[in-house]
């Protein structure tokens, strides 16, 4: 079992944890991801590493609650446990020899676009990151974005906060601006990537995206996560889960990502039900 | 005087259309009476070619004679020298093609029933057993560590820790036993079987750490760094393979991996558990061996109407254990074999809709000495599926061998060991599917039980 030592509610969605266990704090790096199961009957899910405490033993992570699980998980608290957490699983971020980067995140992707920007805040890369939310009560992270950041820019699809309209939107007017990128990197929602990548092939500036597909064991051995990239097939667990973004096929990807869809809303309306007898 | 009778004594199973609806194990096992009756078929060879035909040398006679004298103890005895996992190697062992194979009685009727011997003795003895406290021989002081816990880890777990050494097994998933656990189903190996033998080896000392992937969570050089003195690869097969058809990323295309380790180790035919899987109503499993009769028969119990195998080979050349190929057939599983798919087809939801097949004949001896199947022109045609499902092997998996500096890989991916499962790095032995590629679990064990043996030898010097 793996004690929560710490709980906080980021925004009415989105939620914060760290979990002592220390032998993934020992190894984790930005970009890695973990698995976790909330009980003995719970599904495993991959959760990409937020940030992590080495001498504390503790790994945070920030999950947005979407369906069965992270429902499950969020009705947990502080002193309770989970069933299994294991990793880290897949690649770590490659931040070696790149001068100045763009950090883009979307929602609850920004959770774990903070570690990367922070590796390269720490190795003296000029960073820019571009933060997208639908509206201003859903920005998370806000502070410990901009300790990381040379540059800052938050946009929201309202205009309550930063400026109004989509991080691609940012992007192509800073590099239009003349902004040179060694290298983008965008982790979010699959349609944000697409458009984020769509964006920097017109311009040839590398961008790397992190995929978080369905997965069981997170060790290469069931294949649930595979992936289209450059034609081939690819496992996001150990080939992952940072791909050149110009070389996914997106569409597939979330055509994939959608396989339980039915399932996944009853589960989660029989998780909400659940709770709500209790309350 | 010996029984002379042709024919094998029959195991009682659940009737096939009751079994095929329900994931309680199928074979139902021997009586007391009907295992006397069996035994009592055995010459007691003077040059008993069974033992050869046993990967990890069992003193099949030996145990058999036991049982005639009604010494069911004595006969887990015999087999317990040599084997970690009985009750386990009973239900999944090829034995057709290993010991039954040579038995003499083979050659003119029904060879003797030692696999359904070995599973009443172990079954017997499981039911039975007190909670044994087996106090292993003088500790030695020395640690080893196993990697993966499945059957070459846990023979060889099993057998350093009744040598005496401090024993450490580490699994990535959350519950111990690999392919045992995640992979083989309920029906055909009762996981509290699985779980039995593993308490039974905690029994003799054992710790399972679940949860730590080697190669990630700890590199096999740092197993050294904390005290181990040698370390046992048995990390098993890897990767799933794929036809690299158009297609194969469609919804509703499983690896059998996938496929199985949602069933078995997430129990997603459970309504209480949360892990999602297909309920297809006509399922195609491409392959022919263990894995893909297993995979059939589960996409039926979990109520499809039409199961279909789909192999490019025919009958005779069907890898898989011959019971499972019979109790698939009786479970209704339609066999399209010399068919090879070349296409799987989708709808606008890019959901599978169909699968295109080629019919094969065939042809010359390839280099197996199998006659190799080749395509007939012009016999393409589509089979109405809506879930289709890979069972046609693995490679191994590259966790290990990207950590580990210094470990041989041969050309397919698999570590490379001598004839005592030593890798070409000091004190580090592997063994099973990580070496070999997809295999069996005796085959396997045989190879845990080589390497601990190796390790005992190198760790008394």
């Amino acid at each position: 079992m793996y004690k929560i030592v710490l709980k906080k509610k980021l925004n009415p969605t989105v939620t914060l944890m760290d979990i002592h266990a220390p032998l993934v704090a020992a190894k984790a790096q930005p970009g890695q991801f973990i698995i976790l199961r909330v009980d003995e009957e719970g599904e495993r899910i991959p959760l990409t590493v937020a940030d992590y405490d080495r001498e504390k033993g503790n790994v945070t992570i920030i999950f947005q609650i979407v369906g069965a699980t992270t429902r499950k998980l969020d009705e947990k608290n502080e002193g309770d446990s989970i069933q299994d957490f294991v990793g880290p699983l897949g690649r770590a971020t490659h931040t070696e020899g790149i001068k100045k980067v763009a950090v883009v995140g979307g929602g609850v992707g920004c959770a774990i676009a903070l570690p990367v920007a922070k590796k390269f805040h720490e190795q003296g890369t000029h960073v820019t990151s571009i933060v997208g939310f639908r509206t201003k009560d859903l920005l998370i992270l806000e502070d410990e974005f901009r300790a990381a950041s040379d540059n800052y820019i938050v946009m929201t699809d309202d205009g309550s906060y930063g400026e109004q309209g989509l991080v691609t939107n940012a992007l192509e007017k800073l590099i239009e601006a003349g902004e040179q990128f060694d290298e983008v990197i965008t982790i979010g929602p699959l349609i944000m990537m697409k458009f984020v990548c769509a964006v920097t092939k017109k311009y040839n500036i590398k961008t790397v995206v992190s995929m978080n597909p369905i997965m069981i064991d997170g060790t290469g051995m069931c294949g649930g996560c595979r992936l289209t990239v450059g034609g081939e097939t690819k496992f996001a667990c150990v080939d992952g889960p940072e791909f050149d973004g110009h070389l996914v096929d997106f569409d597939e990807a979330m055509s994939r990502g959608g396989m339980y869809k039915e399932f996944e809303r009853h589960a989660y309306e029989e998780t909400c039900n659940l709770f709500a007898q209790k309350a | 005087m010996a029984n002379m009778s042709l024919k094998k004594n029959e195991m009682p199973v659940q009737a096939a259309d009751v079994r095929n609806k329900n994931f309680q194990e199928v074979a139902l096992g021997y009586t007391r009476e009907t295992a006397l009756d069996e035994a009592s078929r055995c010459l007691n060879c003077k040059k008993p070619m069974c033992i050869e035909g046993c990967p990890v040398g069992i003193n099949i006679p030996g145990f058999i004679e036991k049982i005639r004298q009604e010494d069911f103890e004595g006969a887990y005895d015999v087999i317990s020298i040599s084997s970690s996992l009985p009750a386990v190697c009973g239900r999944v062992c090829p034995q057709e093609k290993q010991c039954e194979s040579r038995c003499v009685r083979g050659v003119k009727g029904d060879p003797v029933g030692i696999g359904r011997l070995e599973r009443f003795v172990a079954d017997l003895h499981n039911a039975n057993k007190s909670t044994e406290n087996l106090t292993p021989k003088q500790p030695t002081g020395k640690r080893v560590a196993i990697v993966g816990s499945g059957p070459s880890g846990l023979t060889c777990a099993g057998d350093l820790a009744k040598k005496g050494y401090q024993v450490t097994v580490f699994e990535a998933l959350h519950t111990a036993g690999g392919v045992l656990v995640y992979g083989i189903p309920e029906f055909r190996l009762p996981k509290d079987i699985v779980k039995g033998e593993i308490e039974g080896l905690k029994n003799l000392g054992v710790k399972f750490e679940t949860n730590v992937v080697i190669g990630k969570s700890i590199t096999v050089d740092e197993l050294f760094e904390n005290g181990f003195e040698a370390v046992f690869i048995g990390s098993g097969a890897g990767l799933p393979r794929f036809m690299n058809i158009p297609g194969e990323n469609l919804k509703g295309v499983y690896s059998a991996n996938e496929f199985l380790t949602r069933i078995n180790l997430m129990k997603a035919y459970r309504e209480v558990n949360d892990t999602p899987v297909m309920r297809a109503k006509k399922v195609a499993v491409i392959g022919g061996g263990n894995v893909a009769m297993d995979a059939c028969r589960c996409a039926k119990r979990l109520g499809a109407e039409e199961v279909y195998i789909v192999y490019r080979r025919s009958l005779d050349e069907l890898p898989a254990r011959k019971e499972e190929v019979e109790h698939a057939m009786e479970e209704g599983i339609i066999f399209k074999l010399l068919n090879n798919p070349v296409e799987i087809l989708g709808d606008d939801t890019k959901s599978v809709c169909g699968m295109k097949c080629i019919e094969m004949e065939l042809g010359e001896p390839d280099a197996s000495g199998r006659r190799s199947p080749v395509e007939k022109a012009g016999s393409e045609f589509v089979l109405d599926v809506d879930c289709v499902i890979m069972a046609i092997g693995t490679s191994p998996n590259p966790l290990i061998k990207s950590t580990t500096e210094g470990l041989e890989i041969n050309r397919k991916g698999g570590i490379v060991v001598n004839e005592d499962g030593l890798t070409s790095r000091n004190n580090v032995y592997a063994g099973g599917d990580a070496v070999t590629g997809a295999a069996t679990v005796i085959l396997a064990m045989g190879a845990g039980k080589t390497a601990a043996a190796a390790i005992d030898k190198e760790l008394s010097k």
